[in-house]
């Protein structure tokens, strides 16, 4: 559906999108990832024909953005960041204005306005101008207006950001409504965001592609480690040691230590081991009590921090 | 063309979504109106020179007032890329505006009316009147007012800050009203007189107003216009 070919875009001597290729198939809802800065924005703008790229392709089925510009944008619908609106109109005259501009025909404007107001729940603010509307309206106004020429592809940036956590997981709920049936892209810097809406995240730093993939695929990518807890009733500073003994154990680290039940200790394997039954069988052979034996991935926190701190 | 309209109705229907519009149309009639009647029964003419004289240079200021919001405003809030992103051309966006605009200054031109009225009831049945000079003088007002428009909405396009585009804008304006002026035109060469006569907004509003209605003004007005139409689109396409 989006084909993206080393796109560059320079700013002057900054170079804010850095030879950056990625697909999206249709369907597929596409986190963008970044701090800010990232580069996230300026690819957006690209791909909705707002700014041309110096270097490198955007394709849009088969339509190219820089020849086909005005089909490419009749089949996306564009929320910018900070949700730009005019804020002396009211809500229902701006979607028709926005209808009109889309070219929805006369006959099925107020109808197609009526349905988009249903379904980003804007009914309680119809009346009012956009102006007078909390932040969390605006977002939904600025949804709807993307929305309502049912455009196969939604290029989001920033849905969520200044809302509060309420209207953030309602606007989330709505993309994922919207997206059963249209290829979403939306950036973003709040990680739980992606795991919550996205299929699949790219990552993007000082302009360039960092990471592309499923968040289990970019979990493996990033450390393929896995953290291990243990916690065993028995002397400290033996137990530690013992550990520190098993081929299957990187490194070992103490944690605390409770009288009722142990020591908690944090091990790091390595790559492809798992250290489990060999701390059981440790446990057993010395007599000590097993409490706890967990183990976390590294989130996508740990990721984006890993790829994007330098 | 579909989407021009389109742009023409919000634009002229937006200057009425807040008071400027209001506050425009009133400072404007007044201040025209009160300068112009205040030497109306002395002069005890029945024409309306000194009205066609002095609007040209009211515009110069208030004509860039009108304008100094459409561009400028649309890049600071960012409305911009919801515009620029939608299926429209960028010079059917810019003739929008403009259009919106002139729509909007044709009727600021036309509530001055009660001049001609005043004229026709007053000194007119004494000393009879002329009706050439004053249908001449509203085209050319018109066709004037389209010009400085264009420089305005062309100056909002460069910054995105209102009060330097209107200045920038009122500059231009200026500048372009004063070329043919003969108090600046006697220290040049005289070989460049005539071209800058040919520039001067002043000197075709001049021909217009006494009645004569030339094409040659008319194409020279709407080639200012398209000139910076022009520019303003190329304005648009630099973001890019």
């Amino acid at each position: 559906m989006i084909t993206v070919k080393n796109l560059t875009k320079r700013f002057g001597e900054t170079v804010a999108v850095n030879k950056v290729s990625f697909k999206v198939s249709l369907g597929e809802i596409v986190g963008f990832l970044g701090p800010n800065g990232a580069g996230k924005t300026t690819t957006m703008k690209m791909i909705t024909c707002y700014l041309e790229p110096d270097q490198g392709q955007v394709q849009i089925g088969d339509l190219n953005i820089k020849e086909h510009s005005l089909e490419v944008r009749r089949k996306i619908g564009y929320l910018p960041e900070n949700t730009p609106l005019y804020m002396d109109m009211g809500v229902v005259d701006y979607l028709l204005f926005i209808a009109e501009l889309r070219n929805i025909p006369k006959s099925k404007k107020m109808s197609r306005v009526r349905q988009i107001v249903e379904t980003c729940s804007l009914e309680r603010e119809i009346k009012k101008n956009i102006g007078e509307l909390s932040k969390g309206y605006r977002q939904r106004v600025g949804l709807a207006q993307a929305l309502i020429h049912d455009p196969e592809i939604l290029i989001l940036d920033e849905p969520t950001s200044g809302l509060d956590p309420n209207q953030i997981i309602e606007i989330r709920e709505l993309i994922k409504k919207i997206g059963q049936k249209k290829t979403i892209i939306l950036s973003t810097h709040i990680l739980p965001e992606v795991t919550a809406t996205c299929n699949r995240a790219i990552i993007i730093h000082n302009g360039k592609l960092v990471a592309d993939g499923t968040t289990e695929q970019l979990a493996e990518q990033s450390r393929g480690r896995t953290i291990y807890y243990v916690r065993i009733k028995g002397p400290k500073d033996t137990v530690q040691s013992r550990i520190q003994e098993l081929i299957s154990v990187e490194s070992v680290r103490f944690q605390e230590e409770s009288p009722q039940i142990g020591c908690r200790f944090e091990i790091l394997a390595p790559k492809d081991k798992n250290p489990c039954e060999d701390l059981f069988r440790m446990a057993v052979k010395n007599d000590w009590v097993l409490t706890e034996l967990s183990h976390e991935r590294a989130s996508l926190e740990d990721i984006f921090r890993d790829l994007t701190s330098s | 063309m579909h989407n021009t309209i389109v742009l023409v109705k919000k634009e002229f229907r937006s200057y009425f979504s807040t008071p400027l519009a209001y506050i425009f149309l009133v400072a404007f009639l007044v201040i025209t109106q009160w300068l112009v009647m205040r030497g109306y029964f002395l002069r005890g003419q029945a024409d309306l020179r000194s009205f066609f004289g002095l609007v040209p240079i009211i515009f110069i200021l208030f004509i860039p007032a009108i304008t100094m919001r459409l561009w400028a405003e649309e890049r600071r809030q960012g409305t911009i890329e919801i515009l620029m992103t939608s299926p429209v051309r960028d010079m059917e966006a810019v003739l929008g505006k403009f259009i919106g605009g002139w729509i909007f200054m044709g009727l600021a031109i036309l509530f001055t009316f009660a001049l001609p009225l005043v004229l026709k009831y007053t000194v007119a049945p004494e000393v009879g009147t002329d009706k050439g000079p004053i249908i001449g003088g509203y085209i050319g007002l018109f066709l004037m007012g389209g010009a400085y428009l264009a420089i305005g909405l062309f100056s909002s396009s460069l910054l995105d800050s209102q009060i330097a585009a209107w200045i920038i804008g009122t500059c231009i304006c200026f500048a372009l009203y004063m070329v043919g002026d003969p108090f600046g035109l006697f220290a040049l060469p005289q070989a460049l007189v005539p071209f800058f006569q040919y520039l001067s907004l002043s000197r075709h509003f001049e021909n217009i107003a006494r009645g004569v209605i030339d094409i040659r003004d008319i194409v020279y007005y709407f080639s200012v216009i398209f000139f910076f139409l022009f520019l303003n689109s190329c304005m648009i396409k630099s973001r890019k």
